[in-house]
């Protein structure tokens, strides 16, 4: 909402000593925040002129100019003419025009100075209204109307230059300040001065006689004015001061009539409409649109109606959407003479739906869908007539149609103490009653510090006991709370979930990977990118309706396109390797039906809460490693090594041993990883996700180096399975034992089967084993492997024997060659 | 200086005389104090002190004197042989000193060589800056509380007071899922946390509710230096007896405080929020400028907060007592307030980012820089 300052103060009686910045520091602190000012960039002098002399030349350039002579009065020091070259042609000699002499500024710091120009000297510029920065709409010379002044007068007022005009942000609960008569009642009630309340008129009594009309649907219009007027003169001018002050809220000056509509919407916040009567066919219906109507409104668009809508009609059918924008057939034109004036109030929630469904934003739907005061209607029309009695010429018909009455306004009952209670400021019963007349409210004072409140009419946000508290608590000042910290939390820390979340991230970065936090929107084309095949469980995803990218229309079930995105581009930087990991939500549909809406009024059942959680698709926390290029970086060290894929598996095993986690890992075939470089990781059989070597056609389509690996794992299943509480672990101090043994196994078996069987063998002296070599070559033959392990022996309460020692170490390649076909080397 | 004597018959040689042993004795005292290293003192001592040593020999032959000469002759060789001995082991001292000493020196390092083999991770500081608020409010005895990112309709709306028609449902620009009547949608706030946290735990007077709830929210923006379609939010709720505008105030703060360092502080302005009546902006003093609105010591003004002294930071305000109407919770015994503000943004202002982006490129560089914890 923009506000010209100088019609604030038109309004509310404003102490000279309020400044502007004054003005609009204490209106925000009262809710209406100022967003910015718009004011005149101008220096002077800037006068009116009457052009004396105005000699044509024309120009070797093919250009005309005009070589003048104004009479500038007194304002040059001299009285004498100012001769000025103007490139102009739309005025005359004798016409008043505006002129900057030497020495002023124009906006943009266009510094205004005599110079010589086309042989003369120039000094000084007649002004158009663009170089005035007061309009857009002519390049011509601005030429006043002959009783503007004479020659000399400085016309900063005169062009409400010296004017300010200030721009709010408007909470929805602040409709009312949507208008001047609502920002003036601020200020009013900001600085404790009078307020002229432009919506109080004396109106003619309703007759129904000035147009008929037919309410059909009382509660989406529970109030229609209408009037008219005749012998309108089309052509008549709009006032400058209607103008300028339309201009300055914004809006395009169009017509004297419409200008008229518009300026009075500003001054009360009520939205007015204005029909040709001529093209009016009978009665003026209000009703809701039938199945296959449609309406051509007036930004020339063909609207098919919703059985939702609210329009008016006439004996034709709908002539426009009730409230948010008129129609065609009836705009008023450049012939028109007979006005039939409209002011209704609507219902909110009606035009709210009607603006959004035809995607349309009006100056008048903005106001009709927050909520207008609904005793205006009556009010407006009137002033509307006034003004085109007064500037168009027209006349004002007899009858004054007023449908409807405005509903009533319930009272609300509230504690006096309520608002010191609320705010923790020391508000006594006196100051709520005072700040609530203030606001406008009717006050009765019941007994036992309880009143009565009836909010005004122009106040449709305030209906609840805490409503009332907020309009106490910012007349007090917000700036009143005292701070004073709560003292009862008792919470009992961080959940385990939350500790172990922390626990993985730290350990991801103590291992070297930065994390990532990347978006979750992905498409088919994610998924091809990744090779899923047709058909992959990971394909089907949570859909949405409205996507951003047409490209990414659905919520992630892989948090592995985002980590790979992001590795690809440090790659792309420059990075020579890089090492990342992100957790984060996935989503898979649940299929389960639509969620329920429930009322708001009490708490939903045990079951309905259900129902809820059941619809919603399935979201488990992922945690994804990408590890492309560099893992280890070559120096004066020696060479560095390359990411692989058992860099993936370090990742997954230092984790899971930070976790107290055992994870199984056997081998798998899927994508987006090599299908022979690809590990499915486990806890006690349920898979927990996968890890190893990038297929080598997604490092590519990423741009990764060959061999990248990665990871993605459940990390809800991964802390599930942390341990609780860690039991210390028990160990012995007696002396270790140490036997090595190198086993032949066929190419095919698995050294985690070979380990598992040894491990069996050996028994409980057993104390840790670890494969230290594998070598295939001449010594072996084709098709086998020598695996060598380290094993070590100890008991808890003596030292082992040789015997003891070789004994268990016998027994673990005897089982080892019962199970896997192992040969001691 | 004798000579070791190979073909020596004890029987046949007369005794040492005591120029000869004082000759042996200084010899030995002279090539000791002259040997330069470890090696060279070694071969000294099997010269002057090993078994066919004069000094060896000459103690061998105190045997074969008269007895009346033995005692002497003992005790003149006994003092010789002690006074070498003692000279090799103070030798032997100092040379392996030295010799330790200058291993030392040879194995002297360049230290400035670099290191830097093992690639250095770090945490996002999205999620190092939620748990540094996380941490702020669980010391002053709150939880935190989580929920899905992907949310009914009536828990991100209806229950917080945002009916079907509320105009707050289309200025947040929400993302529905597929099908769009299915009332399901990607989260436009972490508020439906703080509606479950009601509706699952309730209040008693033992029991209050004190939760925070960070987390990541999602609004149809288009992406550019201060908008995305994905942020991070935090929002505190606080249910209580006797809970006021004050208490609110008093924990903001204190947010700002710790957040921000001593003497940043909140200020409210009245606003409006359908989950909380009375609702307030709350700003945040200028931690650039600490509140003065001018760069520096000079007369311009600071560019973070456009010479105001303060910035946006989020809004708060008493919980509407129909959003506790709607969660089950007795809005005549009990009041709340809630507040939420953007991490990202408090990070962007704590940090001095200027694009918003960099948080969600994935950039190492960025992210290394904030290290593990914030
Ligand atoms: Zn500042």
């Amino acid at each position: 909402m923009k506000a010209p300052v100088s019609w604030i103060r038109e309004l509310v009686d404003l102490p000279a000593e309020v400044t502007t910045e004054v003005l609009t520091d204490r209106l925000t602190a009262l809710g209406l925040k100022l967003e910015g000012i718009d004011s005149a960039d101008i220096t002077g002098p800037l006068v009116i002129g009457r052009v004396l002399t105005k000699e044509p030349e024309p120009q070797k350039n093919g250009k005309t100019i005009n070589w003048c002579t104004v009479d500038v009065g007194e304002a040059n020091g001299t009285g004498e003419p100012q001769g000025i070259v103007c490139g102009a042609h739309n005025f005359a000699p004798g016409d008043l025009v505006v002129v900057i002499l030497p020495g002023g500024v124009l906006p943009g710091n266009f510094v205004i100075s005599a110079r010589k120009t086309y042989g003369h000297v120039s000094a000084g510029m007649i002004c158009s209204v663009r170089e005035l920065g007061i309009g857009e709409d002519h390049d011509g010379i601005l030429v006043l109307p002959p009783d503007a002044g004479v020659p000399g007068d400085d016309v900063f007022g005169l062009l409400g230059l010296d004017d300010e005009v200030i721009e709010f942000e408007i909470n929805p609960d602040r409709a009312y300040a949507l208008s001047l008569r609502g920002v003036a009642r601020e200020a009013a009630l900001g600085f404790g001065v009078p307020f002229a309340d432009p919506a109080v008129r004396e109106l003619p009594a309703a007759d129904g006689k000035a147009w008929e009309v037919v309410v059909d649907d009382p509660a989406g219009c529970p109030v229609f004015a209408a009037r008219l007027v005749s012998g309108f003169d089309p052509a008549a001018p709009t006032p400058e001061f209607i103008k300028r002050r339309v201009e300055q809220a914004g809006m395009r000056s169009i017509s004297l009539a419409v200008d008229i509509t518009n300026y009075v919407m500003l001054e009360l916040g009520q939205p007015i409409h204005g029909y040709d009567a001529d093209k009016v066919v009978g009665a003026l219906g209000v009703r809701r649109a039938r199945e296959g109507e449609q309406v051509t409104t007036l930004d020339d668009a063909v609207r098919k109606l919703s059985v939702e809508d609210l329009v008016i009609t006439d004996d034709s059918g709908p002539i426009g959407l009730a409230g948010v924008m008129g129609g065609a057939t009836t705009e008023m034109s450049g012939s028109t003479t007979r006005i039939l004036v409209e002011a209704a109030h609507w219902d909110a929630v009606s035009m709210f739906r009607t603006g959004r469904r035809h995607k349309l934003t009006s100056e008048a739907g903005k106001r009709n869908e927050r909520g207008v005061d609904p005793l205006l209607p009556g009010v407006a029309a009137d002033r509307v007539v006034e003004l085109l009695v007064e500037h168009g010429g027209a006349t004002a018909e007899p009858g004054f149609t007023l449908v409807g009455t405005a509903p009533e306004r319930t009272a609300i009952t509230i504690a006096t103490d309520l608002p010191a209670r609320l705010s923790g400021i020391d508000i006594t019963a006196m100051t709520t009653v005072e700040s609530l007349r203030a606001v406008g409210a009717t006050v009765t004072e019941q007994d036992a510090g309880t009143i009565e409140v009836v909010p005004p009419a122009w106040r449709p946000d305030i209906n609840d006991p805490y409503d009332l508290v907020e309009e106490v608590v910012r007349i007090v000042g917000y700036d009143q709370v005292p701070s004073v910290l709560p003292r009862r939390a008792t919470g009992r820390g961080l959940t385990r979930t939350q500790r172990l979340r922390r626990r993985v991230g730290r350990t991801l970065a103590g291992a070297g990977l930065v994390e990532v936090v990347s978006f979750p929107f992905v498409g088919e084309a994610t998924f091809d990118k990744l090779g899923l095949p047709a058909g992959d469980p990971l394909r089907v995803t949570v859909g949405l309706a409205n996507p951003l990218s047409s490209e990414e229309p659905a919520y992630t079930t892989t948090l592995l396109p985002g980590l790979l995105e992001a590795a690809s581009r440090n790659v792309g930087r420059g990075a020579p390797g890089v090492a990342l990991f992100e957790t984060g939500t996935v989503a898979f549909p649940a299929d389960n039906g639509a969620a329920p809406i429930y009322g708001v009024h009490t708490r939903p059942s045990e079951a309905e809460l259900e129902k809820l959680v059941e619809a919603l698709p399935v979201q488990p926390q992922h945690l994804a490693v990408v590890l492309a290029g560099e893992r280890r970086r070559a120096g004066w060290w020696g060479a560095g090594t390359d990411a692989g894929w058992t860099d993936a598996l370090a990742v997954v095993r230092r984790l899971a041993a930070d976790l107290g986690v055992r994870v199984e890992v056997g081998a798998a075939a899927r994508m987006p990883w090599h299908p022979g470089r690809c590990a499915l990781v486990s806890i006690d059989g349920v898979q927990l996700g996968h890890a190893g070597e990038l297929h080598p056609s997604v490092c590519a389509a990423y741009g990764l180096p060959a061999r990248s690996a990665a990871v993605e794992l459940d990390l809800d299943a991964l802390m599930a399975a942390a341990a609780d509480v860690t039991p210390g672990p028990d160990f012995s101090t007696m002396p270790l034992a140490k036997e090595d043994v190198a086993l032949v196994v066929d190419a095919g078996v698995t050294v985690a089967a070979v380990e598992a069987a040894l491990r069996e063998g050996a028994g409980d002296l057993l104390e840790s084993i670890r494969l230290f070599d594998v070598y295939t070559g001449e010594q072996i033959e084709e098709g086998q492997k020598s695996l060598a392990f380290a094993l070590r022996f100890r008991a808890p309460d003596r030292t082992l024997t040789e015997a003891e020692t070789g004994a268990a170490r016998d027994a673990a390649v005897a089982r080892a060659a019962e199970l896997t076909g192992a040969v001691q080397r | 200086m004798s000579g070791p004597n190979t073909d020596y018959d004890p029987v046949e040689v007369a005794a040492v005389s005591p120029a000869e042993l004082e000759a042996a004795r200084d010899a030995a005292l002279a090539a000791i104090a002259d040997a330069a290293d470890l090696e060279q003192l070694k071969a000294v001592r099997s010269e002057h002190a090993g078994d066919r040593s004069p000094l060896a020999l000459a103690n061998r032959e105190i045997g074969a004197l008269p007895p009346q000469a033995r005692k002497e002759a003992g005790q003149r060789v006994g003092q010789a042989r002690g006074a070498v001995n003692q000279a090799l082991a103070a030798r032997q001292e100092v040379l392996e000193a030295e010799h330790e000493a200058r291993i030392l020196v040879e194995e002297a390092v360049d230290v400035t060589l670099p290191t830097d083999e093992l690639p250095v991770g770090a945490r996002h500081p999205l999620t190092t800056g939620a748990e540094l608020i996380a941490d702020i409010f669980v010391a002053m005895g709150w939880e935190v509380a989580e929920g899905p990112v992907i949310e009914a309709e009536w828990l991100n709306f209806d229950a917080l007071n945002l009916g079907p028609d509320h105009p707050a449902r289309t200025m947040q620009d929400t993302f529905w899922t597929e099908p769009a009547d299915n009332h399901v949608v990607l989260r436009t706030h972490t508020s439906p946390v703080q509606a479950r946290t009601m509706l699952t735990r309730g209040v008693t007077e033992e029991a209050p509710i004190y939760v925070v709830c960070p987390g990541r929210v999602f609004r149809t923006d288009e992406y550019d230096a201060t908008h995305s379609p994905m942020f991070h939010q935090v929002e505190g709720l606080a249910i209580d007896e006797g809970i006021s505008m004050a208490h609110l105030k008093g924990t903001l703060d204190h947010f700002a405080s710790q957040m921000f360092g001593e003497g940043i502080t909140t200020r409210f302005r009245p606003s409006y929020f359908p989950f909380t009546e009375p609702s307030a902006e709350v700003d945040l003093t200028c931690f650039v400028c600490r509140g003065t609105g001018l760069k520096g010591e000079g007369p311009d003004t600071c560019r973070t907060c456009r010479g105001e002294g303060w910035i946006e930071w989020g809004g708060c305000g008493i919980v509407n007592p129909r959003v506790l109407q709607a969660c089950g919770i007795d809005s005549e015994r009990y009041s709340g307030f809630a507040f939420g503000m953007g991490i990202d943004r408090t990070l962007m202002f704590r940090h001095g980012l200027e694009d918003l982006r960099t948080l969600f490129e994935g950039d190492v560089r960025f992210t290394t820089a904030f290290g593990s914890e914030l």
